[in-house]
């Protein structure tokens, strides 16, 4: 489902990055282990084509995404990619369920109410679906940021650090649902971390 | 939930900025507007004053006052002039004609004009309900005051006398009764209380009675003015000269005085404009202000919204949503502010005037006003949305903070 080959980027001379070449199946997932500092991040934003490599290709299904124009890039990301950040973080004049559903409205896939509540009574926020991001704890908004990432069904789910600020029982619960609702939905996973609780809970791992 | 509705929802996550901008925008809104519209009433108003007079025959002293006193009926009349003498000069053949005005009474501050038919003619001003005065002592009410006195046909008053309310002298021997009731004509005849040149006279004569033993000869009766027109423009180049040299009258342009007269007033409203200018510029910039702070602030929730797929040009949507939202709203406030200044304003000038200000609806001026109010706005917004163009999202979404 995803498969980079050769890929390099460099911000400036001194610091370019060269990345391993990589390959998950539809349905299958990956670990990235790596500490501060390898280009983790880098290499997420790579995937999600928010950078653009300097050298080598990316082709996530059949679309080979270092050759998109940047509002076709835009779209693709908003179709098949769902990014669960580091820090989760919501438009904060908005709803818990008004964030999803723009999230929607800005792919292009059109609104889905129910389907935006359902997915919130997977993550067990359902009752949050109306509060504000001020209003929610740490735990609920990291769940949120993965409901941002499920909305639009996508392909690939790209998580950066989602357990970094969680404690031990959160975070397997989160890897937990991740796994789930990759499963679920049928997406490849691609979680980047440099928390090494989490290599035990998963078989497919490489180190940056 | 779309681009608009996040343009909104934003603007209303900061109440207190969002209010500020539009309370600014309000204010020069309305000044501005305010001024159109009472330009445009004076304006309207003078101009169906004035119009088929070409001169004004009085008393000497200043011509202002003559032309405000006998052709608006705001001031008080310079004096009065023999009827006698004013007559010769209308018989002038360069005169096509002149109509005689006197007045000196009032009812609750409304005036009492003696006059001879063809008044109500230079107003087109038409009977309403009732006929036109036959003899002395009955008079037709013009439709404001009719309305604001509660006079019907067949009421009767006594005038007091001069020209403002709280006279002690009251013309008790003489009530008037009311004949007829004038259609409104937006002109000066609407707040005036019309009979002919006799019932003035009469009044008065029996208030010095006890002094007089005689009744005043007919050649010694006075006027307070004469309205005069010409039948060419000739006459407005020879008569006033001959008139203010050789007589003890004197002859005032209506046209030349209340241009004067709006001179002297633009000075004030264009410094109106000028405060109403500045407020709209700093209005301007406090848009630009809040929106380029709330960019800023909202730096990473629009970098989050790129990776989902929102273009740049959704992002910049979305701000000058919020932007408009501000521009429209404290117009349309303003629009408001202005119609309830005018009213307050309006119903001032009649209490002390009794003149009345009508309401203009939505003019001209006010559809550019809008349209200047759009583009402000939206070069505001896009001022202040120049960051969202130079988002770098990956950065943003990889700081701390």
């Amino acid at each position: 489902m995803i498969k980079t080959t050769g890929l390099r980027f460099g911000y400036d001379d001194q610091h370019s990055f060269d990345f391993p070449d990589i390959a998950i199946d539809k349905h299958g997932y990956l670990l990235i282990l790596g500490e501060s500092g390898v280009g983790k991040t880098t290499f997420l934003h790579l995937l999600a084509g928010l950078l653009r490599p300097q050298k080598g290709k990316i082709q996530i299904g059949e679309t080979d995404i270092s050759t998109l124009s940047q509002r076709k890039l835009d779209q693709f990301r908003g179709q098949h990619i769902g990014i669960v950040f580091q820090k989760s973080r919501l438009v904060k004049a908005l709803t818990v369920v008004e964030n999803l559903l723009l999230i929607q409205h800005l792919s292009g896939v059109g609104q889905d109410r129910k389907g935006v509540m359902e997915i919130l009574e997977r993550l067990n926020i359902g009752d949050k679906a109306s509060a504000y991001g001020a209003n929610l704890s740490e735990g609920q908004k990291q769940r949120v940021s993965i409901a941002a990432a499920l909305v639009n069904k996508p392909d690939l789910i790209l998580a950066d650090e989602p357990t970094s600020s969680l404690d031990d029982k959160n975070c397997s619960a989160v890897i937990n649902l991740l796994r789930e609702q990759a499963e679920q939905t049928g997406a490849s996973l691609l979680v980047i971390t440099h928390d090494s609780r989490l290599s035990s809970q998963f078989s497919n791992s490489i180190r940056l | 939930m779309n681009i608009y509705k996040l343009g909104i929802k934003n603007a209303l996550s900061n109440p207190l900025s969002t209010l500020l901008s539009i309370v600014l925008m309000l204010l020069s809104i309305g000044l501005i507007s305010l001024m159109f519209q009472v330009t445009r009433q004076l304006d309207n108003k003078l101009a169906g004053n004035i119009r088929g007079i070409d001169m004004v025959m009085g008393a000497k002293g200043s011509p202002l006052q003559l032309v405000l006193s006998s052709v608006l009926h705001v001031d008080v009349p310079t004096g009065n002039i023999n009827f006698a003498k004013a007559k010769k000069i209308v018989r002038n053949p360069l005169v096509k004609q002149g109509i005689p005005v006197s007045y000196g009474d009032n009812y609750k501050g409304y005036r009492i004009l003696g006059t001879e038919k063809p008044f109500l003619e230079l107003y087109h001003a038409e009977i309403w309900e009732g006929r036109v005065w036959e003899k002395p002592l009955e008079v037709v009410v013009g439709a404001l005051a009719a309305e604001r006195l509660q006079l019907e046909v067949g009421s009767t008053f006594s005038g007091s006398h001069g020209l403002m309310d709280k006279s002690a002298e009251h013309h008790d021997h003489h009530p008037f009764t009311v004949v007829g009731i004038l259609k409104p004509t937006n002109t000066v005849a609407d707040q005036l209380i019309i009979c002919d040149l006799q019932s003035v006279w009469m009044v008065h004569d029996h208030g010095e009675e006890h002094r007089e033993q005689a009744p005043i000869a007919d050649a010694d009766r006075e006027i307070t003015s004469m309205l005069i027109k010409f039948k060419n423009p000739m006459g407005m180049v020879s008569l006033p000269r001959m008139i203010n040299d050789n007589t003890n009258m004197q002859a005032a342009l209506p046209n030349y005085e209340i241009e004067r007269l709006t001179t002297l007033l633009s000075a004030g409203s264009r410094a109106i404009a000028f405060i109403a200018g500045v407020i709209m510029l700093v209005s301007g910039i406090s848009i630009f202000v809040n929106l380029y702070k709330a960019v800023r602030e909202r730096k990473y929730e629009m970098a989050l919204l790129r990776t989902y797929g929102a273009s740049r040009g959704q992002l910049l949507l979305a701000v000058v949503v919020e932007g408009l939202l501000i521009g429209v709203v404290g117009f349309l406030a303003g629009i408001v502010f202005s119609r309830l200044g005018m009213f307050v304003l309006g119903s001032y000038v009649e209490e002390s005037y009794r003149y009345a200000l009508g309401s203009a609806g939505i003019m001209k001026e006010e559809v550019f006003l809008f349209i200047f109010t759009v583009i402000l706005t939206i070069f505001a917004t896009v001022l202040a949305a120049v960051p969202v163009f130079y988002l770098n999202v990956s950065k943003i979404l990889s700081e701390d903070d």
